[in-house]
């Protein structure tokens, strides 16, 4: 693609690379992918080999460059080491191979964990203690014919039978597995996926479709009861970007394309989506579409409900689509809207077509220091208020906040002694800034360089106003970077002793400030009654803003020494905790989805005749169920 | 055995309380004017910076909720928004406390020369202090005394400075304001005035609100109110107000606050200032209106020994447990928080439920002294004595043994009773009756009410009259005889189940239990403005009657029925007794709606008309006890009746006419008498 852009367009190629560059930042390149995938190329498609798209990210089997029991690439953990000091492994990333030396000492004094007490995960995955499959001859008869590649290895199983809920990981890291799928399938195109929904809906068979993995909803999780074979569609097969349409900004992608592929293979044609969700290097297209995903970027190039011009998605009833790409219509209710959030109970979205922006020409990180929570909140909504948000705008809490420092890693003097310059700066100069109370705000400008000082300048202004005062790029930058490698701190805790796990939910700008102390203070006290030892963290910031309301994040972990079921104490917690947000005017769910973990408040949260509308679709869509995961409803 | 069990782990007898420290005590030993000018640092709600009286009016007058109100009047009466935020301003103004510490100093430094010539100890728990500390800095608190003086409110901020404690603010009614000077002070100290009734006013409900919301909210200070509105002239609890409650937790259904901890706080006093005023009052001589002058008058009750007082900060009771399950929060979601809405009807329920049950924690913790067990006694000996012509009063060593006979007995029922158990019991009596001096006398070895100079001690300041008519000496008995009922009405809440229970035996037509029951249940709801029984907890408090009266022997439950032991019948006889006045002034209140009411009677006549019919059949001798002239009761039967439908206030007329339903009024009358037995005759439309 990057071939047919005009040549002489020296400068797009400049900013390509920049772009590159900067997502390189976060993200590094990962190493050549698994080229034998690519040779059951899907002949019905027949488009043309793309040299990039070699280098796609995930293979067939995923364990062989990504952990089975926890987050992310195999090669990339977070580890105490002999001197007792935090590093990150691996070259992947911004941090990778870096001593982080505040962290021990924060670990140690938040969660009164300590590095003696040890608790290591299973090592390898024990294929005997997985349930032998149950599979459907006729069907596997048939599906062989098709040439589809499919496998019924426990490993490629056990990969696909969880998402990331700390109830899962858990489990697996104790070596424990539950209902599991029977086999795995690897599509490689649309018409792949036809023919196996057809032969599912014949032989009776329960597809749950697999995209990235990232759940955080028990989506994954096959549902006890069901008593078929459960195939797991596996999507990652289907990740090329079938063509770009630079007169109306569309390219028309194969669902199964993950975010970190998509947005490289657009760079390199001069292109974005801007649909950043901080999982983007696993989560896939298919996913977002499934889930009503949000990406961090959102100001500018909205969520993915904006950013779809057309789906096609494959049900036992046949495909559903649109007949045009009209970029509005009025035509009854969007039947897009069924498929986005339908969470994999409909079909399987195969292919998209979505909005795609030219690279921007200049991006700038900064971050903003506030005496305390609720000036962050009150200039936030400012910012809303006159809709002059920047790319990103996130605001941390001073847990948060202090989370953030222990991750700074030893690195330039410059980097340190600035910070440090910085804390001397507030305390001693404003001495309203108590170190116990400040708050920042991380901010991501795009655009094209003059406008974003231009625009720089109107929030800095904003947040003046508000007590806020600049903190430096390098401050901003190291947020985003963090929500990429926060998944595999996770990890690290729960070698010691510590579990947790992050939520969201949106809410109104009158109940922001309500919401986080209640439910923060919630987890505190819930955490209390259910016998937890140490206080926990319990953190929140909030992460988007809109019109009318903001979303929230909230963290919440604690060190489970001393509980028999820590697992069950932690669903307890967060369980009050949702019903917290919900008491207090918040959504069950900003992006996340409600999968099976959510699915007790879907009837408050649409009412009776909400849930039957959603019934009745399923009951037309899927009579039979092939569907099965039994999300949302 | 399931009602044994339900009951088991609450079962008085091992209620644990926290021991009492004397503040007094210091106060005799040191300087007090080094203890009014000592550094004061109270520790407020998550370390907030007190706030100056001034940004918290502009707060108030800033505040969504209050523009919202203002505009809206401002539309329906057509009139400037500026005209009405002035008002609003005004309306603030007015109300507004402005917390002085100097003020707060000067008073810390009187209240301890007045406190120490009046009483003997000022007791506090000292581990409720402690809670108290923990909960201020925890969560929005509210106090909630009881109320039996206007000592009470000084009492508890003096108290609470004592211990460095942040200073309340409290609400008070309007009537202080009158005392110009005085008014002012309380203003200073901490108080906020609100009108008595605002019924309808708008503005006037949203300042007040978000007044005491935004005080709330931001922690600034504990919020104090009475629960019962006003002080209570019997001593016993009376049926708790809801609107303050409802304010105060609104911030916790919007999800303002976390939680809001609500502090029941129990005074008693072993002797009451206004005693004899009380009972004045309650037999119809106007009280003093509230002025500077005539509280210097009082400077006489300066001379006198009013004992102890008790103090005791009970458990704090978190409004989220509270709602927990109760509440659906969500129903704040649909609507901006700030847009005022009537509550719902689950959110009234339970704030009435919950403040039957403040009420009832204030009465648990209410400290009994011996005296409160004679003054019973007495009351009772004297109306038997009055019906069989014997000689007035009881022997010295009968009184004793009655004495230390109910003293086992109320600390059965779970009495929280400071008896001095290290002295004799006949010291301990005399003890009490010597401070009560104006009540009982002493004559020949017996003890008895002191009625017959009544006239000249029980209203000290009052010229003696030399010549009264009979009626007049009938008044003159009753300030006496409501005086010591006002004493024994501090023990009532101890024994009230079980002597609903003794009385709807006594009633009821056969030993049938669910024949006492409903004749229980019956007495129960026709009291239920009389006393304090928490709504719809009818079932409970019978199985609570039958497990005290079965754990002491009194009584044998089975399945079917509800049979009086040989050895109960003393305990029913005296719990009958202790329910009986009230359940003649009830009767006679319905005779005399259904004799001699006339056809148009306002509310207004209602308490003047019934106090001449009540006279005229105590002066007949055809009615025992005096203090059914007691107004308190007289309204309580109307309110109740009101409730039961058996009285009507006729809509449109003037003054609030009654209409008698008199076939309903006599059928209740009969019931209560135990002429008609209960199903067939009320209980079934009740």
């Amino acid at each position: 693609m990057a071939s047919n852009s005009s040549g002489g367009s020296s400068d797009r190629q400049r900013i390509a690379q920049q772009r590159l560059r900067i997502i390189a930042g976060h993200l590094q390149r990962p190493v050549d992918g698994d080229s034998a995938i690519l040779a059951a190329e899907c002949k019905a498609q027949g488009s043309q080999p793309d040299a990039s798209s070699e280098e796609k990210t995930v293979p067939r089997r995923r364990q062989e460059i990504m952990k089975w029991n926890g987050w992310g690439y195999s090669d990339s953990r977070f580890l105490f080491n002999k001197k007792g000091q935090a590093e990150f492994t691996g070259k992947r990333y911004r941090l990778s191979g870096m001593i982080i030396p505040g962290l021990k000492d924060w670990f140690e004094s938040t969660f009164g964990a300590s590095l003696q007490h040890k608790t290591p995960a299973t090592p390898i995955l024990n294929s005997s203690a997985v349930h032998p499959p149950t599979l459907n001859e006729t069907f596997i008869e048939e599906l062989k014919s098709t040439g589809i590649p499919f496998s019924h290895d426990a490993e490629d199983r056990v990969f696909r039978a969880h998402g990331h809920c700390l109830h899962e990981i858990f489990a697996l890291r104790e070596g424990r597995f539950g209902r599991v799928p029977d086999m795995v399938l690897w599509p490689n195109c649309h018409n792949d996926v036809v023919k196996i929904v057809e032969l599912a809906s014949k032989h009776n068979v329960c597809l749950i479709p697999y995209g990235g993995g990232t759940s955080v909803s028990s989506a994954l999780e096959c549902p006890k009861e069901e008593t078929r074979s459960i195939v797991s569609l596996d999507t990652s097969q289907m990740n090329r970007i079938l063509w770009i349409d630079e007169k109306n900004l569309t390219a028309h992608v194969e669902a199964g394309i993950v975010g970190q592929d998509l947005e490289r293979l657009l760079n390199e044609s001069g292109y974005c989506t801007g649909h950043e969700p901080d999982s983007m290097e696993f989560s896939s297209l298919g996913g977002w579409v499934a889930t009503r995903a949000s990406g961090m970027k959102k100001n500018i190039y909205g969520n993915i409900e904006d950013l779809i011009i057309h789906v096609k998605m494959v049900t036992p009833r046949g495909v559903i689509e649109k007949s045009c790409q009209g970029p509005r219509m009025s035509t009854g209710p969007d039947i897009h809207h069924f498929i986005m959030g339908s969470e994999g109970t409909l079909g399987v979205v195969t292919e998209v077509t979505m909005k795609i922006r030219p690279m921007p020409e200049y991006q700038k990180y900064g971050s903003v220091v506030f005496p305390n929570f609720e000036q962050g909140v009150a200039c936030l909504r400012e910012v809303a208020r006159q809709r002059c948000a920047p790319a990103s705008i996130r605001l941390m809490d001073n847990e948060q906040f202090k989370f953030g420092h222990a991750l700074k890693p030893q690195v330039s003097s410059i980097f340190t002694s600035f910070l440090d310059g910085l804390k001397k700066f507030y305390i001693t100069k404003f001495k309203g800034f108590d170190p116990n109370r400040l708050c920042v705000a991380t901010l991501l400008f795009e655009g094209d360089r003059e406008k974003v000082l231009q625009h720089e300048k109107q929030v800095y202004d904003i947040a003046a106003k508000f007590g806020g005062l600049a903190a430096g790029e390098d401050n901003g930058q190291r947020g985003y970077m963090l929500t990429f490698v926060i998944a595999y701190l996770r990890d690290l805790g729960m070698d010691y002793y510590v579990i947790g796990e992050s939520f969201e939910t949106s809410v109104p700008w009158d109940r922001v400030l309500d919401i986080c102390r209640n439910v923060k203070a919630r987890i505190v006290r819930e955490c209390k009654e259910k016998g937890v030892q140490f206080p926990p963290l319990s953190t929140c910031r909030v992460t988007q803003t809109y019109d009318a309301g903001a979303c929230v994040y909230f963290y919440f972990a604690f060190n489970y020494r001393g509980l028999s079921d820590p697992v069950h104490v932690y669903e307890q917690v967060e369980h009050a905790a949702r019903e917290e947000i919900l008491a207090n005017g918040g959504s069950l769910s900003h992006h996340h989805g409600v999968g099976k973990l959510r699915k007790e408040w879907m009837r408050e949260t649409v009412s009776n005749v909400g849930m039957g509308m959603l019934k009745s679709v399923k009951d037309y869509v899927d009579p039979n169920n092939i569907f099965g995961n039994r999300n949302l409803l | 055995m399931a009602s044994k069990a339900v009951y088991l782990h609450r079962d008085p007898m091992l209620k644990k309380r926290d021991d009492f420290e004397d503040i007094l005590e210091e106060r005799r030993n040191s300087s007090d004017l080094r203890y009014a000018l000592r550094c004061y640092t109270p520790i407020l709600y998550k370390g907030v910076s007190p706030c100056k009286a001034d940004t918290l009016k502009n707060m108030v007058l800033q505040s969504d909720q209050l523009h919202y109100v203002i505009n809206q009047v401002s539309k329906e009466m057509s009139r400037a928004v500026d005209d009405i935020q002035e008002e609003a301003s005004a309306i603030l103004e007015e109300m507004a406390h402005c917390l002085q510490l100097s003020t707060v100093r000067f008073f810390a430094f009187t209240l301890s020369k007045v406190f120490k010539t009046l009483f003997r100890s000022i007791c506090v728990n000292e581990e409720g202090i402690q809670r108290l500390q923990q909960a201020i800095q925890e969560h929005p608190v509210v106090l909630l005394p009881s109320h039996r003086s206007y000592m009470d409110f000084l009492l508890m901020s003096y108290i609470l400075y004592t211990y460095d404690l942040a200073l309340p603010v409290i609400a008070a009614g309007m009537d202080f304001m009158g005392m110009k000077f005085v008014g002012e002070m309380l203003r200073m100290s901490g108080a906020f005035f609100i009108r008595r009734s605002f019924g309808g006013d708008k503005l006037y409900w949203a300042v007040f609100s978000e007044y005491v919301k935004t005080m709330l909210k931001n922690g600034f200070a504990p919020v104090e109110f009475f629960l019962e509105g006003t002080r209570s002239r019997t001593c016993k609890s009376l049926t708790p107000k809801l609107g303050l409650l409802n304010i105060v937790m609104d911030p916790y259904f919007k999800g303002e606050v976390f939680d809001v901890s609500l502090v029941p706080v129990s005074i008693s006093y072993e002797r009451i200032l206004e005693e004899a005023l009380y009972a004045r009052e309650m037999l119809g001589v106007p009280k003093p209106k509230e002025s500077t002058s005539g509280l210097f008058k009082a400077r006489k009750v300066l001379s006198e020994d009013y004992g102890s007082i008790h103090v005791y900060f009970g458990q704090p009771v978190s409004v989220r447990s509270l709602a927990e399950g109760r509440i659906n929060r969500c129903q704040f979601n649909l609507i901006p928080r700030h847009v005022p809405n009537r509550p719902s009807e689950d959110i009234q329920s339970f704030v009435n439920d919950s403040a039957y049950r403040l009420v009832r924690a204030q009465e648990e913790n209410m400290v009994l002294k011996p005296w409160v067990l004679l003054a019973s006694l007495l009351l009772q000996n004297h109306h038997q004595n009055q019906a069989s012509g014997q000689n007035p009063g009881m022997a010295l060593d009968e009184l004793t043994e009655q004495a230390v006979w109910l003293r086992d007995l109320s600390r059965q029922y779970g009495a929280f009773l400071h008896w001095p158990d290290h002295m004799p019991p006949p010291d301990v009596i005399s003890s009490s009756l010597s401070l009560h001096r104006g009540l009982v006398k002493m004559s020949e070895g017996r003890v008895q009410l002191a009625l017959e100079q009544a006239g000249g001690q029980a209203g000290p300041g009052e010229p003696r009259s030399t010549l009264a008519t009979p009626e007049e000496e009938l008044l003159s008995r009753a300030v006496v005889v409501l005086s010591c009922a006002s004493y024994r009405n501090q023990a009532l809440h101890v024994f009230l189940r079980p002597a609903l229970l003794a009385a709807a035996i006594h009633t009821a037509a056969s030993n049938q239990k669910q024949e006492v029951f409903n004749s229980f249940s019956f007495l129960r709801n026709m009291f239920s403005n009389e006393f304090i029984l928490c709504p719809g907890a009818t079932v409970q408090d019978f199985e609570e009657a039958c497990f005290l009266l079965v754990k002491t022997g009194a009584l044998q439950v089975t399945q079917q029925e509800v049979l009086v032991t040989e050895r109960g019948h003393r305990t029913l006889v005296f719990l009958t007794s202790m329910l009986d006045p009230f359940l003649q002034g009830y009767q006679v209140v319905c005779r005399f709606l259904c004799e001699e009411a006339p056809e148009v009677l306002t509310e207004k006549q209602f308490i003047p008309a019934v106090r001449k019919f009540i006279i005229k059949h105590l002066l007949a001798g055809r009615l025992r006890y005096t203090e059914v002239l007691s107004s308190d009761l007289q309204k309580n039967t109307l309110a109740a009746l009101l409730r039961l439908g058996a009285v009507r206030k006729i809509k449109g007329a003037a003054q609030g006419t009654l209409k008698v339903n008199k076939v309903m009024v006599n059928s209740l009358e009969d019931t209560l008498g135990g002429k008609l037995p209960t199903q067939k005759a009320v209980v079934a439309r009740l």
